[in-house]
């Protein structure tokens, strides 16, 4: 219903305009309007569009900084060098079994939390709230969490970083008023006159039916998996356990060597201080890659999420 | 198996004592309980048990011994704390940064107001798309963008600053401008995905009062003035609410990435110094008892945040 009202409200605004119609106020206004717009687009679109143009040029341009608009050459070799760095690829698989298995785990506990927090005749129902509630405003504290993870036999293992943060409480509030206010009420009753279980409404009505709010949370849950760098900080030292983020901060934030000795590749030192900086440009085009193409088809349901997140209550 | 037909039967029979009925809720609840278990027990183990180990930050803990056989100290670490000269400064630079960035907060309204005025619809969504992108991008990607794009050597960003200064100027090693590159990298990361709750809300305002406020000679300007600004007054109040609600709570992580030894004077803040002392100084204790001041001091500001929150919504803003 919505939708229809700003679909015709669009409809009826577009035809409101005609430019040569207006005042010369509004046409003012609009200029102003159109080009702090454009602004800000190419504001927020040029460090990516320079990060792959700066990735495929020559690289001695680039780190004599003569590459800010156009791309100066075209060179993949910043590209072969990535590809034969180990340490990046080992980081890149860690990256994506941590976000493939944590975001697995997230999904197993939130979905069927959100059910039975949906559930109006569900006995404690608001002793379960305040119990989940209490853990968004309160916590141990970076040091009792770290001296608990020690305590479990979690440091510097996988475990870690898959299981750890493994309930969002804001994603879980998120699917329960989405159960609550989207699945009809009487789809419950006849499925139970027809004899079926508690779990199989679950898992056949329930889960087919909320798709769209399952893929938010999903994609919620695997971004903040892919961007962790944090936890990975905190709870692992282990390089070959760790992830791409933390990979990415020592070789772009701290200035670790990324030029590998071993990649059998001679270059002479000015050469290999030139490459150092493409790749940096390569690496954080490659981790960006999966995000960037993702992107267009799946931002309606992050969209669809911040939305119904503010009529959460 | 015998809840089958639950909620209808217990709709259906008359009543029945109380204590029938609760059994019958009990017996009707029992999957639901199930569907719970596990998130609960992780709840326990996970958040539970560490807010017990804030008692740590009352002894003076060693591994060794554990939580219960550390000696007990009351409130020695939080009086050392508060003795401590630091600790007024790195308040002081959570305040500058947290009000610097509330300096922001009408960027997205902004954003969204215009946005709305924009007719073509293309150029709507491929802004709209773009600017939302940046959300997603991981915080080591950005701060490592925003030390590239300021690099004296090759950053555009330095370039620009060079051509109106006529100098070369390291933005990274300057004290001052610390907050300046934490704050507007925060915006560049946000402010797309920040004006999405108020373009829901202009979305809903009818457009036959925009005709009719048009054809009594409103100019563009007027109309979103006086007609789509107040129409997204409340959704404006609740976010302005809860951002003071995170007063105290500055994004330590992010400033973690972006601090060097130059700029530490001013970047230091609760956070990155419980880091500090406390993952890399090995001074459990000490640094749990700051993390607990810390905690108790967003709580209560959230708490009153919300309590606002509550009285404004019911009172009839929303």
């Amino acid at each position: 219903m919505n939708n229809t009202l700003t679909r015709k409200n669009s409809k009826l605004r577009r035809s409101l305009i005609n430019w040569k119609s207006l005042p010369w106020n509004d046409k003012v206004f609009l200029s102003i309007v159109y080009a702090v717009i454009a602004l800000i687009t190419l504001a927020v679109i040029y460090p990516v569009y320079w990060t792959i143009i700066a990735s495929f040029s020559d690289p001695y341009d680039v780190a004599a900084g003569e590459v800010s608009l156009l791309p100066s050459g075209f060179t993949m070799e910043a590209y072969e060098l990535i590809f034969e760095n180990k340490n990046i690829w080992r980081a890149y698989g860690n990256t994506i079994l941590y976000t493939v298995a944590g975001t697995l785990w997230n999904l197993f506990l939130t979905l069927p939390l959100a059910y039975a927090w949906s559930r109006k005749r569900f006995f404690g129902r608001s002793i379960l709230a305040t119990f989940f509630i209490i853990t968004m405003y309160f916590s141990g504290g970076m040091i009792p969490q770290f001296i608990l993870m020690r305590n479990l036999g979690l440091i510097n293992t996988r475990a870690v970083l898959i299981i750890g943060g493994g309930l969002s409480i804001h994603n879980t509030v998120l699917v329960r008023t989405y159960f609550e206010h989207n699945i009809p009420e009487s789809l419950f009753d006849s499925a139970r006159i027809d004899g079926a279980s508690e779990f199989r409404v679950f898992t056949s009505i329930v889960l087919p039916l909320s798709t769209s709010i399952i893929a938010t949370v999903t994609l919620y849950y695997a971004v903040g998996h892919w961007s962790d760098w944090y936890g990975a900080m905190i709870y692992t030292s282990d390089t070959a356990i760790q992830p791409l983020q933390l990979v990415l901060r020592g070789v772009l934030l701290k200035n670790e060597e990324i030029v590998g000795d071993a990649a059998g590749v001679m270059v002479d030192a000015a050469r290999k201080a030139a490459l150092a900086t493409t790749m940096k440009f390569g690496v954080v085009f490659v981790s960006c890659l999966p995000m960037l193409v993702a992107y267009p088809f799946v931002q309606k349901h992050f969209v669809t999420g911040r939305m119904s997140g503010s009529v959460k209550g | 198996m015998k809840d089958k037909s639950g909620s209808i039967a217990t709709r259906l029979e008359p009543r029945r004592s109380k204590s029938a009925r609760l059994r019958k809720r009990l017996v009707e609840s029992w999957p639901w309980y199930l569907m719970a278990l596990i998130p609960i027990i992780y709840t326990i183990i996970f958040d539970y048990a560490s807010m017990y180990g804030i008692v740590m930050a009352f002894q003076d803990y060693k591994a060794s011994k554990g939580f219960f056989g550390s000696k007990f100290v009351a409130f020695k670490h939080f009086t050392r704390f508060f003795k401590f000269p630091g600790f007024e400064k790195m308040m002081v630079n959570t305040l500058r940064i947290s009000l610097l960035s509330l300096s922001t907060f009408p960027c997205s309204i902004i954003f969204a107001l215009f946005l709305d005025e924009i007719m073509q619809k293309k150029f709507k969504k491929t802004a709209q798309m773009i600017t939302y992108m940046p959300h997603f991008m991981s915080e080591v990607i950005v701060c490592a963008l925003v030390v590239m794009l300021l690099d004296t050597g090759i950053g555009p960003l330095a370039k620009i600053i060079e051509f109106f200064t006529g100098q070369k100027y390291d933005t990274m090693a300057d004290p001052d401008a610390f907050p300046w590159v934490y704050v507007l990298s925060g915006l560049w990361k946000n402010l797309g995905w920040g004006s999405i709750l108020y373009l829901s809300g202009l979305a809903s305002v009818s457009s036959e009062e925009i005709e009719a406020a048009r054809i009594d000679g409103a100019s563009r300007f007027q109309t979103m003035w006086h007609i789509k600004l107040p129409a997204i007054v409340p959704s404006i109040a609740i976010s302005l609410i809860m951002r003071f609600g995170n007063l105290f709570n500055v994004g330590f992580q992010k400033i973690l990435l972006l601090q060097n030894d130059l700029t530490k004077d001013v970047s230091q803040v609760l956070g990155t110094y419980i880091y500090e002392i406390g993952l890399r100084g090995g001074q459990y204790s000490y640094a749990a008892a700051i993390g607990l001041v810390n905690n108790v001091m967003n709580l209560v500001i959230i708490l009153i945040a919300n309590r606002i929150c509550k009285k404004l919504t019911s009172v009839g803003l929303v």
